[in-house]
């Protein structure tokens, strides 16, 4: 088991660092705040830690976690795309893209 | 087959991740590749919640809901200025959660008897160990962004023995603790002093060098969520931290080098400190004083015209008044390009957001590497509260702390206006040889203010 998980590490920060090296620096900022997003993921390992019941401690300590990691998903989402809806190319680039759309949504 | 469905949901998140950041590497994908890494999570989540190993849902719930609570307005209401600190206590939180789940760890299988092999005990081991430094780490570099600390590197004599001395202490408690692994005692010892090596590690550091340990951070909280992958043997937390722990590491290879310095001389160099550090003083040179009018026509009449922002206008808020600025100078028939070096302000990318937050379209932001060449055919380089990432003293003298730090040449462009404050020397501590060049101009006064007048005389010029 412990083998398949040094494999699957490896894998895993090779195709992070390929994805992640093309990055532009414009973007770096959004780029922190989704991994950040993303790292919230250790709500899987706090979700069986305070939904387990093996001890107290271990309840106690998952539903912090819990609560750690919901907020990094809910406000690491949130301010990314409030940061990548900013990003935006000129305006008679952008006011062709808006006229092709569908008629906007008021604000 | 309730096994199949977890690891199917599991899998279809980490492919998520994956295009997710994928569309990060263009800025017009970039919303939609997010989504996708949002419903990512919710699979995970959703995958994990019908697990068996689950049996009460009411502490999960009510961790679910304040979760929520805090999270949306950490979201939705933390203005872009702040982004900083937000993202450093963000760091916080998700390296807190994993160490807690380490802990948590730790204490169940401590509890229940059955004994930790040593390669989990080595897993919970990095995994609290990176976690509590994260924790400690961030929360002073948080701290310092806000300025409820002081944003000066913190010194003393002998911080780099300390700072050994405690790295050492917890190299040692480790490696004991993988052998004799029941010994909770050592084991919150450990935790207490990665908490504390977290807190001495980042006092010294001064804010010009927090986007690197920002990076820095973020690169060990994704390791230590991997380590809790490790440790529990789930497989999307090491997906998943492994691309966390990446990200990281590249920004911070990407700011170091920026900054032409090793990890370790941003660590321990404590660089603020070294004001004497034999730059050049400034005795006997002379600074040419504009005042708004005269500056305003140099704008007014430039074909292409570059700015150069730096902290300083983060600081001032000024990103709205240079977008109007700049939109005069294009109504006039001028060009405007906007150079941003890799470590201006206080996070990687940190300019780009704020330009983008005042409505300047993202393809006219460069990077140095785009924008260097431009400098020579430039009428003005119109420099906004940067001061290191534009000294010539990076690119011709030795002597000075910041030598071979790659810089936007501003001193190429035919004239500089530079906006400053006073003449207070930059975070590094070192005299700016641009401010004595002839064909610069000292434009004195808060950013907000002064800009806001050029935006006045040159809608009259």
């Amino acid at each position: 088991m412990l083998l398949l998980e040094l494999y699957v590490f490896v894998l895993a920060a090779f195709t992070g660092y390929m994805v992640i090296s093309r990055v532009p620096s414009l973007l770096h900022t959004p780029l922190m705040a989704a991994t950040n997003a993303i790292s919230g993921i250790s709500l899987v390992g706090s979700l069986i830690a305070a939904g387990s019941q093996q001890n107290r401690v271990a309840t106690i300590l998952g539903f912090i976690a819990v609560v750690c990691a919901t907020s990094n998903i809910v406000g690491g989402f949130l301010i990314t795309d409030r940061m990548l809806k900013m990003f935006r190319r000129d305006v008679p680039a952008a006011k062709r893209a808006r006229a092709s759309a569908a008629p906007p949504a008021a604000h | 087959m309730r096994d199949y469905f977890i690891q199917g949901s599991y899998l279809a998140a980490s492919v998520l991740f994956i295009l997710g950041l994928r569309g990060l590497t263009r800025p017009d994908k970039a919303r939609r590749g997010m989504q996708l890494a949002a419903a990512g999570m919710l699979f995970a989540i959703v995958g994990t919640l019908v697990s068996h190993q689950i049996v009460d849902y009411r502490w999960i719930a009510a961790g679910l809901v304040l979760g929520v609570v805090i999270g949306y307005p950490m979201g939705m209401w933390v203005p872009m200025t702040a982004m900083p600190q937000r993202i450093a206590l963000s760091l916080t939180f998700s390296a807190l959660a994993a160490a807690l789940v380490g802990i948590a760890e730790y204490n169940t299988r401590l509890t229940n008897g059955e004994g930790i092999p040593a390669a989990i005990m080595a897993a919970i081991g990095i995994e609290v160990l990176l976690g509590m430094i994260t924790v400690g780490g961030t929360l002073i570099a948080a701290g310092k962004l806000q300025e409820v600390i002081t944003s000066r590197p913190l010194t003393y004599r002998g911080q780099n023995l300390v700072n050994a001395l405690v790295f050492v202490a917890m190299l040692v408690l480790f490696g004991f603790l993988v052998g004799h692994p029941e010994r909770p005692a050592l084991f919150y010892a450990l935790i207490a002093l990665a908490f504390g090596f977290g807190i001495l590690l980042v006092l010294p550091i001064g804010g010009a060098d927090m986007p690197v340990v920002v990076a820095l951070l973020n690169s060990y909280s994704g390791l230590a969520s991997c380590a809790t992958g490790f440790a529990i043997g789930n497989v999307i937390l090491i997906i998943s931290g492994s691309l966390d722990g990446s990200s990281g590491f590249i920004l911070s290879v990407l700011m170091s080098k920026a900054m032409n310095r090793s990890f370790t001389n941003v660590l321990f160099g404590a660089f603020g400190s070294q004001v004497t550090g034999g730059a050049k003083s400034a005795e006997g040179l002379n600074v040419r004083s504009t005042g708004v009018e005269d500056a305003a026509v140099q704008l007014a009449y430039a074909q292409l015209v570059i700015v150069i922002p730096g902290y300083g206008m983060a600081v001032a808020q000024a990103q709205h008044q240079v977008r109007e600025l700049a939109e005069l100078i294009e109504a006039r028939g001028g060009e405007v390009k906007f150079a941003v070096h890799p470590v201006a302000g206080r996070m990687p990318g940190h300019m780009n957001v704020l330009l983008a937050e005042a409505n300047i379209p993202y393809d006219k932001l460069f990077d140095m590497d785009e924008i260097n060449g431009d400098f020579d055919r430039a009428d003005v380089a119109l420099v906004i509260g940067a001061n290191d990432v534009v000294n010539p003293a990076a690119r011709n003298d030795k002597t000075s702390p910041i030598y071979g730090m790659p810089i936007l040449n501003a001193d190429h462009a035919k004239s500089v206006i530079v906006l400053k404050r006073s003449m207070a020397a930059g975070f590094a501590g070192i005299e700016n040889e641009l401010f004595y060049n002839p064909k610069t101009s000292m434009l004195f006064g808060d950013a907000k203010k002064s800009l806001t007048g050029l935006v006045a005389e040159v809608k009259n010029a």
